[in-house]
């Protein structure tokens, strides 16, 4: 699929604003300034722009505890989300959500899912009611290979191909489901391998490719889209921090980390490929990198001074509609 | 004094009373109570009312204990002259036998729809008898507003009872919410039942109702019967208008129901659920807001109905003295009309003096037509 | 109009009135048609408890649709679907069922608005039944609210009555929150009342005072108010009233009823057919010595079912649901 010119400068944004956004909140997380758990997805850019590169703002997707990047590629304001994971009044959730939560519904953004495999069922709701509603619109949801072991899961595997749903099930395999491996977690060893039983199609991407993402996830959404029903991704690759911060990862090879950042960085793979086929400069993607730097940074800034929810007032809101 | 012995049985007020409470009594065994007397207090799950004596005498036995809860047509004394053996009294307690079916809230009679005007109208249809008597009922109400009348006049006569557009089992659509309007539709649902010739009476806007019939179609209206009626004068209380309409919830509806009777201790729970029962059916307080905002704007009557009022109509005005929501004093708009005012009742006059107004209209009906 | 209709004509009537009424609302649920797949007729069950029966062919497939057997899937469809424009009404056919898909609800549906800062809108209707009396024993016989009122962001819908199960059905259809409605297996057949034809609904928290007395108040729930309705009708030849009062709704609960009649009646006891610990009975119990302590002229007893899980040997089943005669004796107790 050729990509134009502004798609591919547009990709290179999200999945730098991706990585500085998760970068900083490393860095922050450290200091002790953020609070709560937080999950990062540095590494696994390719995954969430590339097929988010393929939806719109009604189309839905929900994604996993690890859920920032989905949210940045989803079109969801960065600095809402910073404020977010500062807990501020005025972050995207009201500061009632933090990382593991976060959403926006405006951007079809259905939310972080801090439980595993709580995704997919939802996934289906929304597939069906855009096949109700005939808007032509599709669902993706995003699993890490820890949820693909659940019940509910295959459960939504099923029902979704039962019901002929305009649904994508990406599952995102970064060999880990917190510390243990996919390699011994998930019987038959590729996820893949399952969407036959289901009566679906099934690719396995390499995820530190953004353009292999991006091919296989367009193929998924017309199908989708044309009324043909679920597809499974498998997107493989790794992630460059631990499952989730604070984790020493131990659990992993020496050198393992260090490895995957110098070979497999998907933001190089991509500098490299598009400046090679003289697609983009080198230049340009500097100026993306330089103004994704100033965001961020101006996210924490504004973060720090913003306020935080009022305990007497915010604690007791949203929890219903009408009470 | 009557010769036969007199059996005083719990009364079925309203279509889904299946039983009611003895609540008290007000003579004792062996007491002369008179016709008309009020003799024992019975509650059923809408209201408590008062049973008056259908027949002069004493109060032979008193059946039913205080707090005894009895089925519809259950025994609940006897009367019957001093010269009745003692062994007749007993024998016809032990032979009483409650009415088969009455009890169960299946029997009965039941609530039929009729289409008029390109309207669905729901009714109650009871008794036979020749001219027979409409009842229209009033703001936010339905046809049960009748449940003390209808039982008794129907013993006399056919009596139909009406939803009036946007209450009860009717079509929600009530037009440009106008008094007129709503008499041109209740007149297209007498024409689809094919009466020709009938008794009116209203309650409050069913008055206001009535009277505009009787002025379009004069000569079918063997007599006009108006119960605390609207559209006699400007006055009317728009706090109560508003609040009713506005009312959602039981606290908000019993300071509305209070305000319609004399006695808020008439009140009760269910009565408020009843009222607050009509108006949850979708359709019904919108249908309420339409005919306040062009009938009661501002706490006036928009329409003076009685205007064309025909003489020849005979009339009867039933009023509570001390209706807090239209003034007794628009009783006197139709002269030559007869007049009865109860001084102690409120607006649900024909509901506290039910059995005295019953009395009233049915010998009205009677004299009339 | 009024009409005599059973618990379960009158849930059938609500679907098929909000069915109509609106075109975002559709149905799901195992075997709510049934017949799928199947080489006999279609509509075969109109689910387990023949409620949903005959909506399929008026509404078809794509507003009726019938699940394989996954309630976490459909569950959490039916959850995923609230938020993006439709209204879905699920079966849950048996509510102990809810042990294979909690999670749907518990932490996705029923937090949604506020995880998500109060952006979210999530109108489903989770129908379940409930209740033992069947003789299906532990798994199929629970009386499981407690747990879902305990969950913030949830509602907790208990009708008792054919009139109560068509409005508050009604009600929770068009409700922009997510609602957990509770049908008695008992009721579907026992309960019968006039039913006005037309549409209506029944508001939330908003008790019923199924009867008047001033001598002791009696809250129960669910199936429990006929039960309480035959004790207080025997405490009544004993020349005690009772207040009844049906709360409807168990989230929110209408508290100023219940305290107003307390406050009334100075005596209370609460009949519920969940079990004692961390139930309704115990919250209601909790709420009046709370906040109306000084009206008590008694203890308050509560009458539930024992701290075990259902048994199956009628003997023993009837054993654990509270009997008239249990709430008639409790009554007499705060009497004493």
């Amino acid at each position: 699929m050729q990509l134009s010119r502004t798609a591919l400068l547009e990709a290179y944004r999200k999945m730098r604003t991706i990585r500085t956004f998760e970068d900083k909140v490393h860095d922050l997380f450290e200091t002790g300034e953020l609070p709560g758990f937080v999950h990062l997805y540095a590494g696994e850019e390719a995954s969430a722009v590339g097929v988010c590169a393929h939806l719109d703002d009604e189309d839905r997707i929900i994604s996993t505890h690890r859920g920032h990047g989905h949210c940045i590629a989803k079109g969801c304001d960065v600095e809402g989300m910073m404020l977010e994971l500062f807990g501020r009044r005025d972050g995207v959730c009201g500061g009632k959500g933090g990382s593991m939560h976060i959403a926006d519904l405006s951007k079809g953004m259905m939310g972080a899912n801090a439980i595993v495999g709580g995704g997919p069922p939802l996934a289906c709701g929304a597939a069906l009611a855009a096949k109700t509603l005939k808007t032509g619109k599709v669902a993706v949801t995003f699993t890490g290979d820890g949820g693909s072991n659940q019940g509910t899961t295959f459960e939504s595997l099923n029902l979704a191909s039962v019901w002929k749903l305009p649904l994508i099930f990406v599952f995102e395999n970064n060999g880990y489901a917190e510390s243990t491996g996919s390699g011994w977690s998930v019987a038959g060893g590729d996820i893949v391998r399952r969407a036959p039983a289901f009566n679906m199609p099934g690719v396995q991407v390499d995820g530190f490719d953004f353009f292999a993402v991006h091919e296989a996830a367009g193929e998924a959404v017309e199908r989708a889209r044309r009324g043909e029903g679920p597809t499974l991704l498998e997107i493989k690759f790794g992630r460059f921090y631990g499952h989730h911060e604070g984790d020493a990862q131990t659990y992993r090879a020496k050198g393992e980390v260090a490895k995957l950042k110098a070979e497999k960085d998907p933001l190089a793979g991509f500098r490299k490929r598009v400046t090679s086929a003289a697609l983009l400069t080198a230049a340009d993607l500097d100026a993306i990198d330089a103004e994704i730097e100033t965001l961020i940074e101006g996210s924490v800034a504004l973060a720090r001074k913003s306020p935080m929810p009022d305990p007497k007032v915010d604690l007791l809101t949203d929890v219903y509609i009408r009470y | 004094m009557s010769e036969k012995i007199a059996a005083i049985v719990m009364p079925k007020w309203g279509m889904a009373m299946e039983e009611g409470t003895v609540v008290a009594w007000h003579a004792e065994e062996g007491a002369a109570v008179t016709e008309g007397q009020e003799v024992v207090d019975v509650e059923s799950p809408k209201i408590a009312n008062a049973i008056e004596a259908k027949q002069g005498g004493l109060l032979r036995r008193r059946v039913a204990a205080l707090g005894d809860v009895l089925p519809v047509g259950g025994l609940l004394g006897v009367i019957a002259g001093a010269e009745v053996p003692e062994a007749d009294i007993d024998a016809f307690v032990k032979g009483y036998v409650t009415p088969a079916g009455e009890g169960g809230a299946a029997a009965g009679p039941s609530v039929a729809s009729i289409e008029a005007g390109g309207r669905r109208f729901a009714y109650l249809d009871q008794g036979a008898g020749e001219p027979p008597l409409v009842l229209i009922h009033g703001f936010g109400g339905d046809l049960g507003s009748w449940m003390f009348n209808q039982p008794a006049l129907a013993e006399a006569r056919r009596v139909i009872a009406i939803d009036l557009p946007g209450h009860g089992g009717s079509q929600k659509d009530v037009g440009d919410g106008s008094v007129a309007g709503l008499a041109a539709a209740i007149g297209t649902a007498i024409d689809a039942l094919g009466l020709a010739r009938y008794h009116l009476a209203g309650h409050s806007l069913g008055g206001a109702v009535a009277l505009a019939i009787a002025g379009a179609r004069p000569q079918q209206v063997a007599s006009l019967v108006l119960v605390a009626s609207a559209g006699l004068g400007p006055e009317i209380d728009g706090g109560f208008i508003a609040d009713f309409t506005a009312a959602e919830r039981r606290k908000e509806m019993t300071g509305v129901a209070q305000m319609l009777f004399a006695d808020p201790a008439l009140v009760t729970r269910k009565l408020v659920e009843d009222m607050l029962r009509i108006k949850r059916i979708d359709g019904v307080t919108e249908a309420m807001r339409r005919i306040a905002a062009r009938s009661f704007a501002q706490g006036r009557q928009a329409e003076d109905v009685a205007a064309p009022f025909p003489d020849a109509v005979p009339t009867l005005v039933i009023w509570g003295g001390k209706d807090r929501i239209v003034p007794a004093s628009h009783a006197d708009k139709i002269t030559g009309a007869r007049k009865e005012i109860f001084p102690a009742a409120g607006h649900m006059v024909h509901a506290e003096a039910y059995a005295e107004v019953n009395r009233l209209i049915g010998e009205f009906c009677a004299a009339n037509g | 109009m009024a009409r005599i209709l059973t618990y379960r004509e009158a849930l059938r009537e609500a679907l098929r009135q909000v069915l109509e009424e609106d075109p975002t609302v559709i149905v799901m649920g195992e075997d709510i048609a049934g017949g799928l797949g199947a080489p006999g007729e279609l509509d075969a069950w109109g689910g387990d408890m023949g409620v949903t029966k005959g909506l399929f062919g008026q509404f078809g497939p794509e507003r009726i649709l019938d699940t394989p057997i996954s309630e976490s899937a459909y569950i959490g469809a039916a959850v995923g679907a609230a938020t993006c424009g439709l209204r879905p009404i699920a079966e849950l056919m048996f509510v102990d069922f809810m042990g294979v898909c909690f999670d749907q609800l518990l932490n996705q549906g029923a937090k949604f608005r506020y995880m998500f800062g109060g952006k979210a809108k999530t109108p489903v209707v989770i129908r379940t039944q409930y209740g033992a009396g069947y003789r299906t024993a532990a798994q199929h016989s629970q009386s499981l609210y407690p747990l879902f009122a305990h969950v913030p962001g949830l509602k907790v819908v208990i009708p008792s009555t054919a009139y109560d199960a068509k409005g508050l059905l009604i009600s929770s259809v068009r409700d922009d929150d997510p609602v957990v409605f509770f049908e008695h297996k008992v009721l579907y057949d026992e309960a019968r009342d006039h039913v006005p034809e037309a549409p209506y609904a029944i508001p939330f928290g908003e008790a019923n005072f199924v009867r008047e007395g001033e001598d002791v108040t009696i809250v129960a729930i669910g199936r429990m108010v006929h039960v309480a309705k035959r004790a207080a009708d025997k405490l009544a030849q004993e020349k005690i009233e009772v207040e009844l009062i049906d709360p409807r709704t168990i989230s929110p609960l209408d508290e100023d009823s219940i305290l107003e009649s307390v406050e009334k009646t100075g005596r209370l006891v609460v009949v519920d057919e969940a079990h004692p610990r961390c139930g309704m009975a115990a919250d209601i119990a909790a709420l009046v010595a709370d906040k109306a302590f000084k009206s008590l002229k008694a203890p308050v007893k509560c009458v539930t079912a024992p701290h075990t899980p259902v048994p199956f040997s009628p003997v023993l089943e009837d054993a654990f649901i509270p009997s008239d005669m249990a709430v008639a004796a409790a009554a007499r107790t705060v009497m004493a």
